[in-house]
């Protein structure tokens, strides 16, 4: 909001101090977020800016804590680092084994999500579909459901059906409860960012194709899939990030083996603090900064397709 | 492409990791268990090839109720406190333990007599004492707290107290701190009044509290700063104090003694393993190894004397003992018995006094 | 469409070209078009059918559903062993208020020395005790002498333990005997029954839920307060600059909601420990001594800032896209007209928010009543929410039954305000940055 030019003072001190609050909400909004950055080159292991690190002395910072997140729960740290070394820190260190756990367990339940919940994005959004509201609200609940209710839920559930002990073939799946569980958690993000990209979707589109002889294949994969593609796209990422930073379904029904990062982190903050949970933060603030840029270049390039300008 | 690689490896982890003999502990987490691992764990597998995988919570008896009854049980032998394996034990959801089995101390006597009283129990068996203790940090304390009611008295030392948030030791500490003789806090804590006195003894201080679930967290809220005084276990602020050299004290009047007991849920997938595990660590020369990595009492009497030094070499164990007879002056014996009844009710009314 | 099917409706005798009525035509047509939709929505549908609402519904039958007293499951074989069944019988026969006599205590005594058998006499005592308190040690150590007992059996198990004459112990024993019970509900709401069967409050040192389901909406509503306090300036100014400018602004607003919560709890715990950053700037200000450092955490405030802080993304978006196209001229018009810049706003520019106001609002007060996380790890002794306690029932003191009844209260409150949402916003208008 521009001043008007025919402000009097009293409106342009309003002005002013309007500007000064929202500066300040502003940096109550990303002050704790900036804030873990520096703490995790602390020298030293305390949660507080030191008098060093203060006057900028070289000394006070330290990548030690990042040095612990590869080195914590290896067989042999001590050791030169070689390959062996390596190896050793890829196969037993804690934080790595979580984020192989996490990746695994967000990357099969985001697949889940994404493809149920594009499917039924696309039926919703026809205007044919009948009990459309109805139906709307029982796929958005699981993000409106307490987590403590849902995770409460699905442990009961899972024991009575003794989930941990399917096998195909012999063989034990993995993370099924968790990823069955945070596929869950994911689907209504993916409902609302394609349904929001098919609000603006000319359905004369896929007619115009079928008139000029192309077969539902066609059409879904030449016409409608480019078209809702960044709505898809976001809302797996979504669902991926639900999924990355859910602690307590994992708590709940995840196996003592299945730890990830998240849950890594809860224990680590509920027993003792120690700086490398805030180096593990400051690693997760960087990827949620490359996560939202690609979210803004999507959506750019969403509304370019669909002709849609910036106002 | 990367992303394959990850998947790859790690399905194939998981699928090789099944067939070697092995047993699952599951412990307390930070110095205890690494006290464990060393002890137990360690030589454990180098004498029968069984790998142990090392688990942790911030109590083991509760993940096993939900283990058992969903059958999906991933723990071989927990760790629990005294109440809580009796409790277990009586719902059916422990195997039971042939005590007989248990290797006799070096001089011949049978395992039943050469553990303490109460050690041995139809399903577990006992490997330490401990205690609930209260510690200060002398960095942020003036003057010298030495009895239990200077823990309560924030007018002489000023500051936070950290305290488990539960209300086992909690109440006896505070009808001690009251100036409850430790033989007449059961029979006190069995009427109203008692209860009322515990309450009210801990509305005193009650703004002052910082409350704590891990046994890991006292030593940190001690050595940050966050509190100036904390109950804590005995062995955790030992560890603090001596191997990580942090000004902490232990006070020892008031302590609330109490077992750690081996158990297995019912269902265990490597009972016999876990058998193996038991018998093992529980042998005399075992236990009396734990000693010198934590100052936490063996559970047999043969043990005693094989205890020593610190594992630096240099600091002698005996004195920090809670079992040591200068510590024992004004010292509670944990009653199971009250807890296992009361247990239920009094973290009723505990969460109802935390919420008000 | 629609100008087609008026059509139709004027004219019935047109045909298709392989001569079906065309009205006839299209209804197949729409009917196929139908269950192309519907079908399309299926799979989803089964799948949170399945891994989401049936296993609430189950865990919310177990509120009610509590056999302990009367069913023992092997934990292995699945098996199931009824359990006290001749005082199952006695109680049957014998309506509330009987005076429980020798026949009564006869059935007791046997069903004792059954649990001993089987060895579920924790189980049943667990059950009991859940309701009266000291009743577990009453039943172990029952099971364990019963055996021995000679009749008359009334004198003999009185005089074993005094407790067993409580009437409050029987009014327990026969509501537990029937396998579904609303006593769950009752204790969820600080109500118990006494020995005559009729409904009172717990003793006042032992009432805890309704304070805490009545401090989860204080502080509920606090939050929503100040997250709408907080956004609507910062939405403002966001949705009346320049798009670009706005954009740039907009990542600071986005950042934190795309940030791990885990993270910014965190970050608030570093910020208000009483060793933490704010403290320390004050005291580094002079603004505080340093032996009186601010308990900032571990406290209500904590769970109050900290929430208000990851909430306040959820009430600047929906208050923002409300006010991106609000059209200024109105404004101008306004004060043109002589009005006031305060009028203007009062007026003209506050009712067109409202919308925006009520889908913030109810999302953000939505989520804060079911919050978990971050009242765990901040909020001590007295900034919990009722979410603490349900998780403390499921994983410490194990009264699952209990979770489940505080837990189904807590969603029929959430599912009131879900359907109020979907009346007043429509959930198709909830949008994600």
């Amino acid at each position: 909001m521009a001043l008007p030019t025919y402000a009097d003072p009293l409106e342009r001190a309003w002005y002013y101090t309007y500007l000064a609050i929202c500066t300040l909400i502003f940096f109550f909004l990303i002050v704790p977020i900036i804030v873990v950055i520096p703490l995790s080159f602390n020298a030293e292991p305390y949660f507080t800016f030191t008098q060093k690190m203060l006057t900028l002395d070289p000394t006070g910072y330290s990548t030690r804590w990042y040095d612990l997140l590869l080195t914590f729960g290896m067989n042999a740290p001590e050791v030169s680092r070689d390959s062996s070394w390596w190896a050793d820190a890829w196969n037993n260190a804690n934080w790595i084994n979580a984020a192989k756990n996490s990746i695994i367990i967000g990357f099969f339940s985001t697949i889940l999500a994404t493809v149920l919940g594009t499917i039924a994005a696309l039926g919703l959004s026809k205007p044919e579909m009948p009990g459309r509201r109805l139906i709307m609200a029982i796929l958005i609940s699981p993000m409106i459901v307490p987590i403590i209710i849902t995770a409460t839920g699905l442990f009961f559930f899972y024991s009575s059906i003794g989930i941990s002990h399917w096998t195909i073939f012999g063989w034990k799946i993995p993370y099924l409860g968790v990823v069955l569980a945070h596929a869950t958690l994911g689907i209504p993000f993916v409902i609302i960012t394609v349904t929001a990209t098919l609000v603006g979707f000319d359905h004369s589109l896929t007619r115009a194709a079928a008139n000029l002889g192309a077969n539902p294949r066609t059409t879904f994969f030449k016409i409608i899939m480019p078209l809702i593609l960044p709505g898809v796209i976001s809302g797996g990422l979504f669902a991926f990030v639900t999924s990355f930073d859910e602690v307590v379904v994992v708590l709940f029904v995840g196996g003592l083996d299945e730890q990830t990062i998240p849950r890594q982190m809860w224990n680590g903050i509920r027993e003792q603090i120690s700086p490398a949970i805030l180096s593990v933060a400051t690693i997760l603030v960087i990827i949620s900064v490359l996560l939202l840029a690609t979210i803004e270049l999507l959506r750019r390039r969403g509304e370019r397709l669909r002709g849609i300008t910036p106002h | 492409m990367k992303k394959t690689f990850i998947l790859t490896t790690a399905l194939t982890g998981f699928a090789f990791a099944a067939n070697a003999a092995e047993v699952t502990v599951m412990s307390w987490g930070g110095a205890y268990t690494k006290s464990q691992v060393e002890a137990y764990h360690k030589p454990f597998t180098a004498s029968t090839g069984i790998t142990v995988n090392s688990v942790d919570s911030s109590n083991p008896a509760q993940p096993i109720k939900a283990q058992v009854e969903a059958g999906n049980v991933t723990v071989d032998v927990a760790d629990v406190e005294f109440s809580d394996a009796v409790r277990l034990c009586d719902e059916g959801l422990l195997e039971e333990i042939d005590t007989s089995m248990l290797p006799s101390a070096p001089d011949g006597t049978p395992a039943a007599d050469d553990f303490i009283d109460g050690a041995l129990q139809d399903c577990a068996v006992a490997n330490i004492v401990w205690s609930t203790v209260f510690a200060y940090n002398t960095a942020n304390v003036t003057g010298t707290p030495t009895t239990i009611a200077d823990f309560f008295d924030t007018t002489k030392f000023p500051g936070k107290r950290g305290l488990r948030k539960s209300a086992k030791a909690t109440l006896e500490m505070a009808l001690m701190a009251d100036g409850v003789k430790a033989a007449d806090v059961y029979a006190m804590m069995d009427t109203a009044e008692g209860i009322d006195r515990a309450f009210a003894k801990l509305d005193s201080i009650k703004s002052d509290i910082v409350w704590w679930e891990a046994g890991a967290q006292p030593p940190q809220l001690l050595a940050d700063g966050e509190v100036v005084m904390s109950t804590a276990y005995n062995g955790r602020i030992f560890n603090a104090a001596i191997a990580e050299s942090q000004p902490l004290e232990v006070v020892w009047d008031g302590q609330i003694l109490d077992f750690d007991l081996f158990v297995i849920p019912k269902g265990a997938p490597n009972k016999e393993e876990a058998m193996k595990f038991i018998s093992f660590s529980t042998s005399t020369t075992a236990l009396a190894a734990q000693a010198s990595y934590i100052s936490y009492g063996p559970a047999r009497k043969s043990s005693g004397a094989l205890v020593g030094k610190y594992s630096d070499g240099k600091t002698d164990m005996a004195p920090h003992m809670p079992t040591a007879a200068a510590n024992l002056g004004n010292a509670l014996v944990n009653n199971f018995e009250f807890w296992v009844d009361h247990d239920a009710e009094l973290n009723e009314r505990f969460n109802a006094w935390l919420a008000s | 469409m629609a100008d087609l099917t008026t059509n139709v409706a004027i004219d019935n005798h047109l045909t298709t070209a392989d001569g079906k009525p065309l009205k006839a035509a299209l209804a197949a047509a729409q009917a196929r078009n139908k269950r192309r939709a519907f079908f399309l929505v299926l799979p989803l549908l089964a799948f949170i059918l399945i891994t989401f609402i049936v296993p609430i519904g189950q865990m919310l039958m177990r509120s009610i559903d509590s056999p302990g007293f009367i069913l023992q499951t092997d934990v292995i074989t699945k098996e199931e062993t009824p359990l006290m069944v001749n005082l199952g019988l006695w109680f049957k026969d014998n309506p509330q208020g009987t005076e429980p006599d020798e026949a009564a205590y006869t059935a007791l005594v046997s069903d004792l020395i059954a649990l001993k058998k089987t060895r579920a006499q924790g189980q049943a005592g667990t059950r009991i005790n859940y309701e009266l308190a000291g009743s577990r040690s009453l039943f172990t150590s029952g099971a364990r002498k019963a055996a021995k007992l000679k009749p008359p059996y009334k004198e003999a198990m009185i005089k074993l333990n005094k407790k067993w004459e409580n009437p409050k112990l029987w009014q327990v024993m026969r509501s537990a005997s029937s396998r579904y019970t609303g006593s769950f509900y009752l204790a969820a709401v600080d109500r118990t029954r006494d020995a005559n069967g009729d409904i009172v409050r717990v003793e006042e040192n032992r009432r805890v839920y309704v304070n805490l389901f009545v401090r989860t909406l204080r502080l509920s509503l606090l939050i929503t307060f100040l997250t709408f306090i907080l956004a609507y300036p910062v939405a403002h100014l966001l949705a009346t600059l320049p798009m670009r400018k706005s954009n740039m602004l907009m990542i600071l607003v986005l950042l934190p909601f795309w940030t791990s919560l885990l993270v910014r709890t965190t970050s608030w715990m570093i910020l208000l420990q009483s060793q933490g950053v704010l403290n320390d700037a004050m005291v580094g200000l002079g603004l505080l001594d340093d032996a009186n450092r601010i308990q900032l955490m571990y406290n209500e405030f904590g769970t109050v800032i900290a929430m208000t802080h990851i909430l306040l993304p959820f009430m600047i978006l929906p208050l923002y896209s409300v006010m991106r196209p609000i059209n200024p001229s109105y404004v101008r018009a306004a004060r043109s007209l002589g009005a006031t810049s305060w009028t203007a706003f009062r007026r003209i520019y506050f009712p067109q928010t409202v919308p925006g106001i009520g889908a913030g609002a109810l999302l953000v007060f939505i989520l804060s009543v079911g919050y978990y996380i971050t009242p765990a790890l901040v909020g001590g002794a007295d900034g919990t929410l009722i979410s603490n306690l349900i998780a403390f029932h499921m994983l410490s003191s194990l009264n699952w039954s209990l979770a489940a009844a505080l837990a189904s209260l807590l969603l029929g409150g959430i599912l009131i305000l879900y359907w109020l949402y979907d009346r007043l916003v429509g959930i198709d208008n909830l949008k994600l940055g």
